[in-house]
């Protein structure tokens, strides 16, 4: 019953942040401040897991073909393949829900807290719009970015690996990069992306406006935020796979 | 005017407010007293909207607010000046910016005539070159008075403070009370306050009105307050040897 009574909260929450913005010009400031702190904020992270993800990705597979009937440059392919179609969207999209996530709940949590939600709605102002619009609108509107640089990162990783190892010939791995493409994978986990944003920051900020009590509850509503979040990147992910790649 | 009819406010089986009926007045500090716990936190934001009442009515100038939809209660809102007890001045922004908010939220004001009006707010209870500091750089007497300068940046009509004086020594406490009593006269508003401190009561008690168990238990004004019969409310206000003290030389002069 509660988990009812908290999917409709959820949805009644949804319904409040894209009713019509009080000032759009500011709200168009504050899209592009949220870029700066969410998305800019986490090319640093993305590059560090998606170089490495690439170049274990590429080695794992190298070291795992030992038969002289497979030829190398599948590697390439391999790596090309796991990163555009999972590595870049998912598992970045789950890093993200770690990091992006947690700063969000926190924030609005610490913003109810201190009345600072309160003082909003006093003065007229739709706080969870106010608040959480312009998050959600940054998220969208970036991770996308942020997956196609993980794409890139993560095969350049891969050549890297290749390149200071002898794993595989740099070769045979830019071969396999290049073979078999299909375009419509990038499209496909650029739309996972757009529906990971929207989960991650908008499941984080219901955790963190509707905290009740101090500093604890405030810590707890982040770590639902990450937990929750995530499960659902996993059940989305699973679903949007169905319909995309059927 | 703000009239307050029969509310009654609970939370799942818990009956917080229960029959109370208050008036509060144009041009006059009421201060609505009790102890921790009495209910006079979620009497001041049923009446300000932020819990929605269970019965009864709270009216703004004739105006039935508690059934008011949410169109409707924007217009008032925007008349209404708020200060919590813990300031709630938004942290990432600064001093100058926390005031001039409601200007950009409201007003198509410029830059510069929204940055005079917040500086002549934060000159009237004060405050003189802090404007690019961050409240967590000021001190707490000084965080009430930039959240008062917020409160008042529109000219509200209804003004509420939210323990004004909590957190704060004895001095700055009576600046604080010294200030919302000029504001009120200046700008001729109806302030609600709710406080605990007898310091204020017996300063700006213009109307006090005593809670106690989600009742108003008492009405009356800072110098009816003395010689009152009423066993909770002397036993509330006069709880401190000081305040025995200051009744008993009351008394006899």
């Amino acid at each position: 019953m509660n988990v009812l009574y908290q999917i409709g909260k959820y949805f009644y929450f949804l319904a409040k942040i894209f009713k019509k913005p009080e000032k759009r010009k500011i709200y168009l400031y504050l899209i592009f401040d949220e870029i700066d702190k969410l998305g800019i904020n986490s090319i640093g992270i993305v590059f560090i897991i998606s170089i490495f993800l690439g170049a274990v990705v590429t080695l794992q597979t190298a070291y795992n073909i030992s038969s002289p009937l497979i030829p190398l440059w599948l590697v390439g392919l391999t790596a090309r393949d796991s990163m555009i179609l999972e590595f870049s969207s998912t598992i970045v999209g789950l890093i993200l829900a770690g990091k992006v996530g947690a700063n969000v709940a926190s924030e609005i949590g610490m913003m109810r807290v201190n009345e600072q939600i309160e003082a909003l709605e006093i003065m007229g102002v739709n706080s969870s719009s106010y608040l959480v619009l312009p998050k959600i609108i940054a998220t969208v509107l970036f991770f996308p970015i942020l997956t196609i640089f993980s794409m890139i990162v993560g095969i350049g990783g891969g050549y890297f690996s290749a390149f200071i190892t002898d794993a595989l010939p740099t070769d045979d791995f830019l071969m396999g990069i290049r073979y078999w493409f299909h375009p419509f994978y990038i499209t496909y986990s650029v739309i996972k992306t757009l529906v990971f944003a929207f989960v991650i920051t908008s499941v984080s900020a219901y955790q963190g406006y509707f905290v009740k009590g101090g500093a604890v509850e405030v810590g707890k509503a982040s770590t639902r935020g990450v937990v929750y979040s995530s499960i659902l990147i996993l059940l989305v992910n699973v679903i949007l796979t169905e319909l995309l790649l059927k | 005017m703000i009239e307050v009819k029969n509310i009654y406010k609970s939370f799942r089986d818990k009956n917080i407010l229960k029959d109370i009926s208050i008036t509060f007045e144009q041009g006059k500090t009421n201060l609505i007293i009790g102890q921790s716990g009495s209910g006079k936190t979620v009497l001041l934001k049923s009446i300000v909207g932020l819990h929605e009442v269970d019965k009864g009515q709270i009216i703004y100038d004739n105006k039935i607010f508690s059934s008011m939809k949410h169109v409707e209660r924007k217009k008032i809102r925007k008349k209404i000046g708020m200060v919590f007890q813990g300031g709630a001045l938004f942290d990432s922004s600064t001093v100058i910016e926390n005031v001039m908010f409601p200007l950009k939220m409201f007003t198509e004001m410029t830059k510069q005539e929204m940055e005079k009006r917040a500086k002549f707010c934060l000159e009237r209870v004060d405050l003189r070159d802090i404007e690019d500091l961050y409240p967590s750089e000021t001190s707490g007497g000084m965080q009430k008075r930039i959240a008062i300068a917020r409160a008042i940046v529109l000219e509200p009509k209804y003004l509420f403070f939210d323990e004004p004086n909590s957190g704060l020594d004895p001095k700055t406490a009576i600046i604080i009370d010294k200030l919302i009593k000029e504001l009120t006269v200046d700008f001729n508003t109806v302030t609600v306050i709710n406080t605990h401190d007898m310091n204020s009561v017996a300063e700006i008690g213009d109307n006090i009105a005593f809670i106690y168990k989600g009742r108003k238990w008492w009405s009356g004004n800072n110098e009816e307050i003395f010689t009152a019969n009423n066993k909770e409310l002397n036993d509330f206000v006069f709880a401190t040897k000081l305040m025995r003290e200051v009744r008993n030389f009351k008394l006899k002069n």
